[in-house]
């Protein structure tokens, strides 16, 4: 049975996703950071271990550190892209078992829209220094083709159809509409005709890179987050009441003979959270799952056990994902997602707060009584080489 | 103003230069572990399926299957913007080696392309490498 060793206490999402160039990637987490800590009624001094992607540059864990003015016990800088966060959260988990620290801090800051950094759609150009990008950077491959191949070999193993693949967009866009954070977001990056949508709607958008369509790829944003972790006993006099990490699992996948694209390394992360929360996924009320795209939720769906491998068209059918339909199902993204709320390039550090919103009953799109929620990160790109990590949460 | 060129690979990056020198010669080579049998690719200087380092060059005769592949319509790199709509794909050599390409000489890349055609490997021609690309096989 799973052991309440650690706990989320403190969150944070910053709110504009377009900075307009005037905050840093670096002041958006210590900003984030100081808002996390205070609803968890904590400060700085009470942080013994910070959890970074490392992606300010060399050294990172050490210049973080010093940045915040803490000097940590623990530094733990592992980037596996989008899924960090849920890495970062499984570490801090197995840190404060283990009695190396009692406060955790995990930050996440990034300008990418502010930058116009092209991360959904740029080929990448010249030849890699590492050997995989230098076998592979003459095929313009793009970050959504990498993707759209994983929705074709979907399609073609088991009829998957772009309707069903919409039902993914569309109930994250319904959530979005609930959440003014969301809406503001598609206002400032300048989305046309903001409202609900139809799987019409994402079906007849333009076709970005066969078979995904507009609607099924990610904002690009500004944005961050925090999140802190703490131990039972910090965590009883913390503000709010505590969100349980029950189990967790981290696992990778790269491309190799044989191997089918169409599962991912979620379905090995999935295996050990669950195992390891001793729930199923039948269970849980709140998913949230990485949607770079739509076609990473609906691989997700399948490899975290909500169905069948090559059954997730069906599932979704129906706005089955939608948060006022509990009861069959899990509500999707309950927050807009990557899709329609916050992509600045690595969100799953987003996963795990608005997991934390729904179990303190505190999201837009609240399910009533939600007890268990997944957060379930994907780095790198699921059509070649990524990583999965998977936190079960759970309430008091 | 030059024309924008198709990004080329580091023909000195130390783990896939051999692999890149010998398309110099138009051959499409991978490894193969002597002491395992395990078929290493990309190329490294370390088998992945035992601890040995006695890895064989072996060539590749160029034919494949399109394990799945996606149509590129929009890119802002210089040169492949220029080239939308195009084929990327994994293509499956009859050897083994799973490789990411693109499938060209096609007219209508959406409807030409599909999952589990063969395909024949056709080369683009660069002064210091060439670039491995695959056709629909004739
Ligand atoms: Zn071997």
């Amino acid at each position: 049975m799973n052991q309440r060793d650690a706990a989320i206490v403190g969150i944070h999402e910053h709110q504009s996703r377009d900075v307009e160039g005037k905050v840093s990637a670096l002041q958006i987490k210590a900003e984030s950071a100081a808002r996390a800590l205070e609803d968890a009624g904590l400060s700085w001094s009470d942080v013994d271990a910070i959890y970074d992607a490392g992606d300010g540059g060399g050294m990172n864990g050490l210049t973080i550190a010093e940045y915040f003015g803490l000097k940590p016990a623990v530094i733990d800088t592992t980037n596996v892209g989008g899924s960090s966060y849920e890495f970062h959260a499984a570490h801090a988990k197995r840190d404060i078992a283990s009695g190396k620290a009692n406060v955790a801090l995990l930050t996440y800051g990034s300008t990418a829209h502010s930058n116009a950094r092209a991360i959904g759609v740029g080929g990448r150009g010249g030849g890699g220094h590492h050997p995989a990008d230098n076998m592979d950077m003459f095929t313009g491959m793009t970050l959504v083709a990498n993707y759209a191949m994983v929705a074709h070999r979907h399609m073609h193993e088991y009829g998957t159809t772009s309707e069903q693949l919409a039902e993914i967009s569309i109930a994250t866009r319904c959530h979005a509409m609930r959440n003014p954070d969301a809406v503001r977001a598609m206002e400032d990056l300048e989305f046309l005709d903001i409202r609900e949508t139809t799987i019409d709607d994402v079906t007849n958008s333009r076709m970005i890179a066969d078979p995904l369509h507009l609607l099924e790829c990610c904002m690009i944003s500004d944005g961050g987050g925090a999140v802190v972790i703490a131990s039972p006993e910090v965590a009883r006099n913390c503000s709010k009441s505590p969100v349980w990490i029950l189990g967790t699992g981290e696992a990778t996948k790269y491309p190799q003979t044989s191997a089918d694209i169409t599962t991912s390394a979620g379905a090995y992360s999935g295996t050990q959270a669950f195992g390891e929360a001793g729930i199923s996924p039948a269970e849980i009320d709140i998913a949230m799952i990485y949607d770079s795209f739509s076609i990473t939720v609906m691989v997700l769906l399948e490899d975290l056990g909500f169905c069948q491998k090559g059954e997730g068209g069906a599932w979704v059918e129906g706005g089955r994902l939608r948060f006022d339909r509990p009861g069959d199902g899990p509500a999707l993204n309950t927050d807009g997602g990557g899709l329609s709320s916050n992509h600045p390039g690595m969100r799953g550090i987003f996963l795990l707060i608005e997991a934390a919103r729904q179990l303190r009953g505190e999201s837009c799109s609240q399910v009533s009584d939600a007890k268990l929620a997944v957060a379930h990160g994907n780095g790198g790109m699921l059509g070649s080489r990524h990583a999965a990590g998977t936190i079960i949460l759970g309430r008091d | 103003m030059n024309e924008p060129t198709r990004p080329l690979p580091h023909t000195n990056e130390m783990d896939t230069r051999e692999f890149w020198a010998a398309t110099k010669d138009k051959e499409l080579r991978y490894q193969q572990c002597d002491d395992c049998n395990t078929v290493v690719f990309y190329p490294r200087r370390h088998c992945m399926g035992c601890t040995s380092g006695n890895l064989t060059w072996k060539l590749s005769k160029g034919f494949g299957t399109v394990y799945t592949y996606s149509v590129v319509r929009q890119s802002y790199h210089p040169f492949f913007r220029g080239k939308v709509p195009y084929a990327v794909a994994w293509i499956e050599l009859d050897e083994g080696p799973r490789m990411l390409s693109n499938v060209i000489e096609v007219d209508d890349p959406s409807a030409d392309v599909q999952i589990g055609m063969k395909v024949e490997l056709v080369w683009e021609e660069h002064e210091e490498v060439n670039i491995p690309l695959f056709r629909p096989a004739g």
